[in-house]
Parts: structure tokens; C-alpha cells; sequence
């Protein structure tokens, strides 16, 4: 199959998927309690990288920003703008990032590997399915956490911009609060919120996507884990550039 | 609904019958249990199964023989709708499932029970909730479903393993708790795709032996996948009855009986080159089937 054609058959597969999945949720089961151990799995098994990455991402802004503002004299816009950075691109962005590379590797590797031994089909074979069991609780465990990771991530990045600008340039933290507040508005934080539900989304659906059409053996479970953490991550940075759009004009802004 | 005469199991070879029969109000027992009708199949340009025709009867067990890539495992997904075939029809219980969609195919499935080559144990669950599995899903209340698990544990005579991880079984252990999960629910129909592959023969023996009580005392219709000849000797030629103590035992044939609740049928690229009693096999001059059956 050409790159093209392979391109639409799995776009149209993912659709397919994702039909199914919201079908899913009309009738039971549900499993409800698959959806919350996912959730402990996704949401409390990546807060300390989500939190690492976030509070280094916030120092190394105002490590960067800070003497070209101190160049301008603009230093007190310090934590305007690592608030308005963090909270509209790199918070979401760098959060899907981290948890396409944790989660959607391990949801596809655990999808892949249930294939090849069968377990998919002795799961089918018992009257369950799949999409309904495994595929929609992850999914929506993604959808769910990535918005409180990336609010986590957010809050941290800013923490750890305004002990750099504190302890290494000396910025009052009084003025780091203040400029933060004056510098995010109610829609930056729901654009920070929104992105990370469609990004969940992506991650989820690839993933499970890849997952579940493993073929190939061992060999072919590392492949579509590779596939899913390059995949997903991908169309997340892609994502991003037309959500900022559509964001943009959503809230009338140039911002985003 | 009217009484109806079951066949009897055994015949003697001038064909004569055995004199004990049956007798059951359903007259549904007339349906075959799994039947395919002119069934073709192809991946690509490769032909899998071409113009599939044959009848699993009610109690009976087919055995389908065939060597690597023949379409022996793939008749068992067709029978699951875990595929479709490109044209021709397949029955299960009577019911064309032929152009089910997959929540009807659910409810097709409950009927069959599937025993995996590898046992598919699902990893994260004990052997306990493996076997519970169907019945979990149900909602079926706990009391019941540990009745029901330890029966099945017991049939298969795995107690002691209840709450083990399927990563501390053995291979034959694996496939025994496969072949209990399998048969929660009493499913009529029983599909094993060849469940002794790589086993030791005393433990291969033992699978066979399941699958005969299955047969001779459960009534249940199955389709016994295996390029195993060992398979076929137990499955064709030996019975299960129960003793006054209620012990079961396993005798053979003999020369003066036949089994008629056990059928041989040999693929060959994606055709059955054969179709028959396992006598008739090993009767047949066909230099692919001698080839197969002698190993040489």
C-alpha cells in the first residue's frame, strides 16, 4: 500500500475508532472502575515527570528571557511572560508530549502485546469487546487527566520561573505574582485547558489505534509502540498550530 | 414440542446399531450445531479456504487436520466472527451469522466456547478471575461465580492453582484454566485450535482426555484443530463412560465398535482433501495424506 492510501486507510480506521468509542458510551457496560484505575495509572503515574518538566521548563524561560527583558528594562513583565508561555503553548504541548512518550508507549505496547498472545481475541471470543473495555477507558482517562497534568504543569513551571528570577536575579516575588496575574486572563486559561482535552484525544486514539492493530509478533509490538509515541506526538504539535488558530479566533485574540 | 430418537453413539463395524438410544424434547437437535456452506476465504491473492463445505452434528467432535498455513485455525475464526469470509455462508446453531455485525456476533459467541493454542490467559488475572471472567461480565453474583469457577477448576482438575498468576503456570496448566474458562456458561459449542501444540504427551493426553468428556458426557459439538497424529488416535478412538462410583473412565473402541460422534477432516490448501472416520483416513490412497499421516 502507497504512503497515501496507508495514510487515509488508518486516518479512516482512527475515525472508525473513535465512532466506536462515543457508540460505547450509550449503553452498558461502561466500567466505570477501568476507566478510574486507568486514570491512577495515567493521571497520578505521570504527575512527578509532568511536575519535573514543568517547574524546569518555567526556570529555563526566565533563564533565557531575563536579560534581554533586564535589556529593556522590562524585567518586572518577568512572569507575564513565562505565565502567558507556559499557559498557552508550552505547558500543553510539553505535558501531551510527556504522556504521549510515558502513556501512549504503554498503552500501545499493552494493546500490542494482548493481540499477539490472543488475549484480544479470547476477550472477543467471551463476549466482551475490546473497544468497550480497554480502548474506552483509556481514551477517556486521557481526556480527562491530561487537563488537570497540564494545570499541574503549569502551576509548577511558574513556581520554579519565579525562584530563578528570585534567587538568581534577584526579582522581587511580589512583583513576579503580580505581573503573572496581570498577564493571564480567564481565556488563556480556558485555551490552556481546551488544548490539552483535543490532545488527549490524539494520544488516546493513536495509541489504542496502533495497539490493537498489531501484527507481527514481539517484533511487532515494538513497532507500533514506536509508531504511537511518534505518531501521537506528531499530530499533537500539529494540533496545536491549527487549535491556536481556531483558539485565536474563538477569543478574538492574536494571542494563543 | 415433539420427543424425537437421538441417534445412539456407538455402532458396531457391519453397521449394525447399538441398542441404547435416547430420548430428548428438543427438536432443534436436528440442526447442526456448526455448518459451512461453500465458504471461501482469501488474503490478497492467497487463498485460504475455497469452497468450504461440511456439518458439525450436535455432540460431535470434527477433527481438522492439516499441516501450516492449511486454513485449520482460520476455519475456527470464521466460526467466532473474529473474520468474515468473502462469500458463502456459515451457520452456528442453525442461525446464519454470515452477515452479523459485531454486537449480534456477542451474542452468538456466549453459545461458543474457544480454547486458544497458548491458552490466552489474560496476564493481569488470576486464574480465579480468568475463569470468572464471562461470569463477571454478566454480573453474575460472587457467591455463585466461585460455585461455578471450582466446578470448572475441578473438571479440569486444577483447584490447587485458583489463585495463582497465569505467569506461574505451567503450559499445560495454562491450557487447562484456557479450556475451564472456555466452559463456563455450559457452551454447546466448543472450538479448540490446536490446544496441545508444544505440550509434553502425558499432558497432551490429558487436554485429549477433556475434550473427550466434553463429548461423551457434556454433549458438547466441537471443532479439534491439530496437525497432532497422537490427537487424533485418543479422539477417534477412545470414549468416556462413568463408573458406579462415579469415576470417569476412558475405554477403547475396539474392533467391534465405531465411534460415530468423532469425524476426521484433512485441509490442503485451503481445500478438504478428505472428510470421513479416522479408519477411512488411514485407508485412503493419497500420497499427501499418507505423507501426513506417517510423518515421512
Amino acid at each position: 500500500m502507497n504512503p497515501i492510501k496507508q495514510f487515509i486507510f488508518e486516518v479512516e480506521q482512527i475515525s472508525v475508532l473513535f465512532w466506536q468509542i462515543v457508540s460505547s458510551l450509550r449503553n452498558r457496560p461502561r466500567y466505570f472502575s477501568e476507566i478510574i484505575t486507568q486514570m491512577d495509572r495515567i493521571g497520578v503515574g505521570s504527575i512527578s515527570i509532568i511536575l519535573l518538566t514543568g517547574f524546569f521548563t518555567g526556570g529555563v524561560l526566565i533563564l533565557q528571557a531575563y536579560p534581554t527583558l533586564q535589556y529593556y528594562g522590562a524585567q518586572s513583565q518577568a512572569g507575564r511572560g513565562v505565565a502567558t508561555t507556559l499557559i498557552r503553548e508550552l505547558g500543553p504541548v510539553l505535558t501531551a508530549l510527556m504522556v504521549a512518550g510515558r502513556v501512549g508507549s504503554a498503552i500501545s505496547a499493552e494493546l500490542g502485546s494482548m493481540v499477539v498472545s490472543q488475549q484480544i481475541d479470547a476477550m472477543r471470543s467471551l463476549g466482551t469487546s475490546p473497544i468497550r473495555k480497554l480502548a474506552s477507558p483509556r481514551v477517556i482517562a486521557l481526556v480527562i487527566t491530561l487537563p488537570l497534568l497540564t494545570v499541574a504543569a503549569d502551576i509548577f513551571g511558574l513556581l520554579g520561573g519565579g525562584l530563578v528570577a528570585n534567587q538568581l536575579y534577584g526579582l522581587d516575588s511580589s512583583t513576579y505574582m503580580t505581573s503573572v496575574r496581570t498577564g493571564v486572563d480567564i481565556d488563556d486559561v480556558l485555551g490552556g485547558i481546551i488544548k490539552p482535552i483535543i490532545f488527549g484525544l490524539i494520544i488516546g486514539l493513536i495509541a489504542c489505534h496502533k495497539g490493537l492493530t498489531t501484527s507481527g509478533g514481539t517484533v511487532g509490538v515494538g513497532r507500533s509502540t514506536t509508531s504511537a509515541v511518534v505518531s501521537a506526538s506528531i499530530n499533537v504539535i500539529i494540533a496545536d498550530f491549527f487549535l491556536s488558530r481556531v483558539l485565536q479566533t474563538l477569543f478574538d485574540t492574536t494571542l494563543f | 414440542m415433539d420427543l424425537e430418537t437421538i441417534n445412539s453413539e456407538l455402532v458396531y463395524d457391519n453397521g449394525e446399531e447399538v441398542s441404547f438410544t435416547a430420548k430428548t424434547d428438543d427438536a432443534n437437535r436436528i440442526l447442526p450445531a456448526i455448518e459451512f456452506r461453500d465458504v471461501s476465504l482469501a488474503f490478497d491473492d492467497q487463498i485460504v479456504l475455497d469452497s468450504i463445505n461440511f456439518r458439525v452434528r450436535r455432540g460431535e467432535t470434527k477433527i481438522v487436520l492439516g499441516g501450516s498455513g492449511s486454513g485449520k485455525s482460520t476455519i475456527i475464526n470464521l466460526v467466532l466472527g473474529l473474520i468474515k469470509p468473502d462469500s458463502g455462508q456459515i451457520f452456528v446453531d442453525g442461525e446464519d451469522i454470515t452477515g452479523h455485525d459485531e454486537p449480534e456476533m456477542m451474542l452468538v459467541r456466549k453459545k461458543i466456547g474457544m480454547v486458544f493454542q497458548e491458552g490466552a490467559l489474560f496476564d493481569s488475572l488470576s486464574v480465579y478471575d480468568n475463569v470468572a471472567y464471562r461470569l463477571h461480565e454478566e454480573g453474575v453474583d460472587e457467591d455463585e461465580v466461585e460455585h461455578e469457577v471450582r466446578r470448572m477448576l475441578h473438571f479440569v482438575n486444577l483447584e490447587d492453582a485458583i489463585d495463582k498468576m497465569p505467569a506461574e503456570l505451567s503450559g499445560g496448566m495454562r491450557r487447562r484454566v484456557g479450556i475451564a474458562r472456555a466452559l463456563v456458561g455450559n457452551p454447546s459449542i466448543v472450538l479448540f485450535d490446536e490446544p496441545t501444540a508444544g505440550l509434553d504427551p502425558p499432558t497432551a493426553r490429558t487436554i485429549c482426555e477433556l475434550a473427550i468428556k466434553l463429548r461423551d458426557l457434556e454433549d458438547v459439538s466441537s471443532i479439534f484443530v491439530t496437525h497432532e497424529m497422537n490427537n487424533l488416535d485418543y479422539l477417534s478412538s477412545e470414549y468416556a463412560i462413568v463408573d458406579e462410583n462415579g469415576q470417569v473412565l476412558f475405554e477403547l473402541e475396539g474392533e467391534r465398535l465405531c465411534l460415530i460422534n468423532t469425524e476426521v477432516i484433512m485441509l490442503r490448501e485451503g481445500n478438504i482433501v478428505f472428510s470421513g472416520k479416522d479408519e477411512q483416513l488411514r485407508a485412503v490412497d493419497d500420497p499427501y495424506i499418507h505423507r501426513f499421516i506417517r510423518g515421512t
